[in-house]
């Protein structure tokens, strides 16, 4: 519990510095807004105007503390770029609201394929001694290190988009429409993400099955009578899976950062599209709200994946 | 252990480093040329040649405008060369000077540093670039700093822990007793028997370097035209996928051969290197 606290105001300090650094990053901008809004030819009142309505007029503490109390209170901000009808502009809520769910679903996808597939493929590879699936699955996990990801993002799109027929590259299917569809047009996108963290999660519960088999208590399991599927699946896999916990949570932080170039590739209208969108149009509030964001979702993660590991093994509990 | 210079000259050839050092040198063999002469020009247009597939004319064949791909793979191949050859050695030398004093030295410094270096390792560098790339704007120059300054952590730690591991040798004792000066124990005596460890992580960041670079030039935020590059390339490709499969494939493939390329080679020069000891 102590631990559980002292780990709680380790995630809240770092979220205070990252929002800060967010913050202050977007405030050294060259280029002043209020011109790129509206244009070099308005008037000085007209500028100093808008000015005032964005609240760019009063110092920079007193702006972050009323930017994180608008956010706490779930008000984000205006977008500068998206309008949503004449007078108003878009709000940064709004905007994002569509898209998260997109982004959330893809990174759950890639996440089942990834445990679905690498834990079975890690056991076996542990545990066949065949030459030729080491070769196999050696060359994959070092070529799937040299492909980027859009590109094999493009692959995948060739192979079972238009040689294969599988889904119909570019035609995304929204969840409200057919949630079904939009499923199966996510699985090519999520296959993609997979594919690599795939290689990197079985090659390391390879190793990590390997080093448990040179334990003690698997010679004792072995000389109590134990099969070896009981040694495999009932003392090796268990204790095997321990650090791979830890990776995965690594892995599902690197999602969130894969979903971004990802989302481009297969025409995903989620959160990291917006992203870049924002970037090239320079649209800070909503940069600011979506690094803000996805960097907490990093960060959290990495907090659930610390407390359940200690959750799962209790023998490093206490420290 | 001992002496990085020998063990650099030392030691036997093997597949990884042969097969490494071919791949590599055809690749960086075509981007150089490529900034200088192609064998098409790599704007002229041509309607007649619009799609063509590979042939011996246009070894990639050609694109929606009827220019030569390989001419353009070529050019695209020299871009990514140089901006991940500078961002490499923009990382790497501050990561050298900062990771030799954090190591060496200790205290206050290396409290700091290697706090913001555990900040910075603590979420994905691709989001750090793109806070950098949207602050500073896209464009070749500020894709060299971005990545330059995401780089910059993962060399401190490899530096830094060389120089631990090496700052109470022997001959660095017997060095500071004969009073030679911190900076010449530092560079001179130091340094080059770090750089066995060192050159492999250079090629890594090399590879991460090109990796970087075509994905934020895929993006629409990296390199900007007229600037080649083969990351843009592909993202203009990827509309004609169906119609013209080599025009993606051209540019994708050369990434994965020059990243493949460079593994190999730092995998090669990793078992020599292990072999010795």
């Amino acid at each position: 519990m102590k631990y559980f606290m002292k780990k709680l105001i380790t995630l809240i300090m770092t979220l205070f510095l990252v929002s800060v650094a967010a913050f202050l990053a977007f405030q050294i901008i060259p280029g002043d807004v209020v011109t790129s809004i509206l244009g070099t030819e308005a008037t000085p009142e007209r500028e100093e105007q808008l000015r005032e309505e964005l609240g760019l007029n009063k110092p920079p503490v007193e702006r972050y503390f009323s930017w994180v109390a608008d956010v706490l209170r779930g008000d984000l901000g205006e977008s500068y770029r998206y309008s949503k009808n004449m007078n108003e502009m878009m709000p940064v809520a709004e905007l994002i609201g569509d898209k998260l769910p997109v982004t959330l679903w893809l990174a759950a996808v890639s996440l089942v394929l990834i445990v679905v597939i690498a834990i079975p493929l890690g056991v076996l590879w542990a545990r066949s001694s065949s030459h030729f699936l080491d070769a196999v699955l050696g060359v994959v996990t070092q070529a799937s290190m040299a492909v980027p990801s859009f590109f094999l993002g493009i692959l995948v799109t060739y192979l079972f988009g238009i040689l294969l027929k599988l889904f119909a590259p570019g035609s995304y299917i929204s969840c409200q429409e057919d949630f079904g569809g939009f499923l199966k047009y996510l699985l090519f996108p999520a296959l993609s993400i997979a594919i690599p963290k795939i290689a990197m999660t079985a090659r390391f519960l390879r190793n990590s099955m390997l080093t448990e088999l040179q334990s003690d208590y698997v010679r004792t399991a072995y000389s109590k009578g134990c099969t070896k599927r009981r040694v495999m699946y009932g003392h090796v896999l268990r204790n095997a899976m321990m650090p791979v916990v830890t990776f995965l949570g690594m892995i599902i932080a690197e999602i969130v950062a894969g979903s971004i170039v990802i989302e481009q590739v297969f025409g995903l209208p989620g959160i990291g599209r917006l992203l870049i969108s924002s970037i090239s149009t320079r649209d800070f509030p909503v940069v600011e709200i979506l690094i803000l964001y996805i960097t907490f979702v990093v960060i959290f993660v990495y907090f659930l994946v610390d407390i359940l590991y200690r959750v799962i093994d209790p023998r490093i509990s206490e420290v | 252990m001992g002496d990085g210079r020998k063990k650099w000259g030392a030691g036997k050839w093997n597949k990884y480093l042969l097969a490494g050092l071919l791949m590599t040198g055809l690749a960086l063999l075509m981007g150089l040329v490529g900034l200088f002469w192609t064998p098409y020009s790599t704007t002229a247009m041509s309607a007649a040649e619009k799609f063509d597939a590979p042939s011996l004319g246009h070894l990639f064949g050609t694109d929606n405008f009827g220019r030569d791909i390989f001419s353009r793979v070529m050019e695209g191949m020299g871009t990514t060369v140089v901006i991940s050859s500078l961002v490499v050695l923009f990382s790497g030398s501050v990561g050298i000077l900062l990771g030799a004093l954090t190591g060496y030295f200790g205290g206050m410094l290396d409290e700091i540093v290697m706090r913001v270096v555990d900040a910075v390792n603590g979420f994905p560098s691709i989001l750090l670039t793109l806070v950098i790339i949207s602050i500073l704007g896209s464009g070749k120059q500020n894709v060299i700093l971005s990545l330059g300054i995401v780089f910059v952590p993962s060399y401190i730690r490899i530096v830094r822990s060389e120089f631990i591991r090496l700052r109470d040798a022997d001959y660095i004792r017997r060095a500071r007793l004969m009073g030679v000066g911190r900076m010449r124990i530092l560079f001179v005596h130091i340094l080059p028997n770090i750089f066995s460890v060192f050159w492999v992580s250079v090629m890594i960041g090399f590879n991460n370097a090109i990796l970087a670079e075509s994905g934020m030039s895929y993006l629409g935020i990296g390199v900007q035209p007229p600037d080649a590059s083969l990351g843009k390339m592909l993202s203009d490709a990827q509309g004609y996928l169906r119609t013209a499969s080599w025009y993606s494939l051209a540019p994708g493939l050369s990434i994965v051969w020059v990243v493949l390329g460079f593994a190999l080679f730092s995998e090669g020069i990793r078992r020599r290197n292990g072999r010795e000891q």
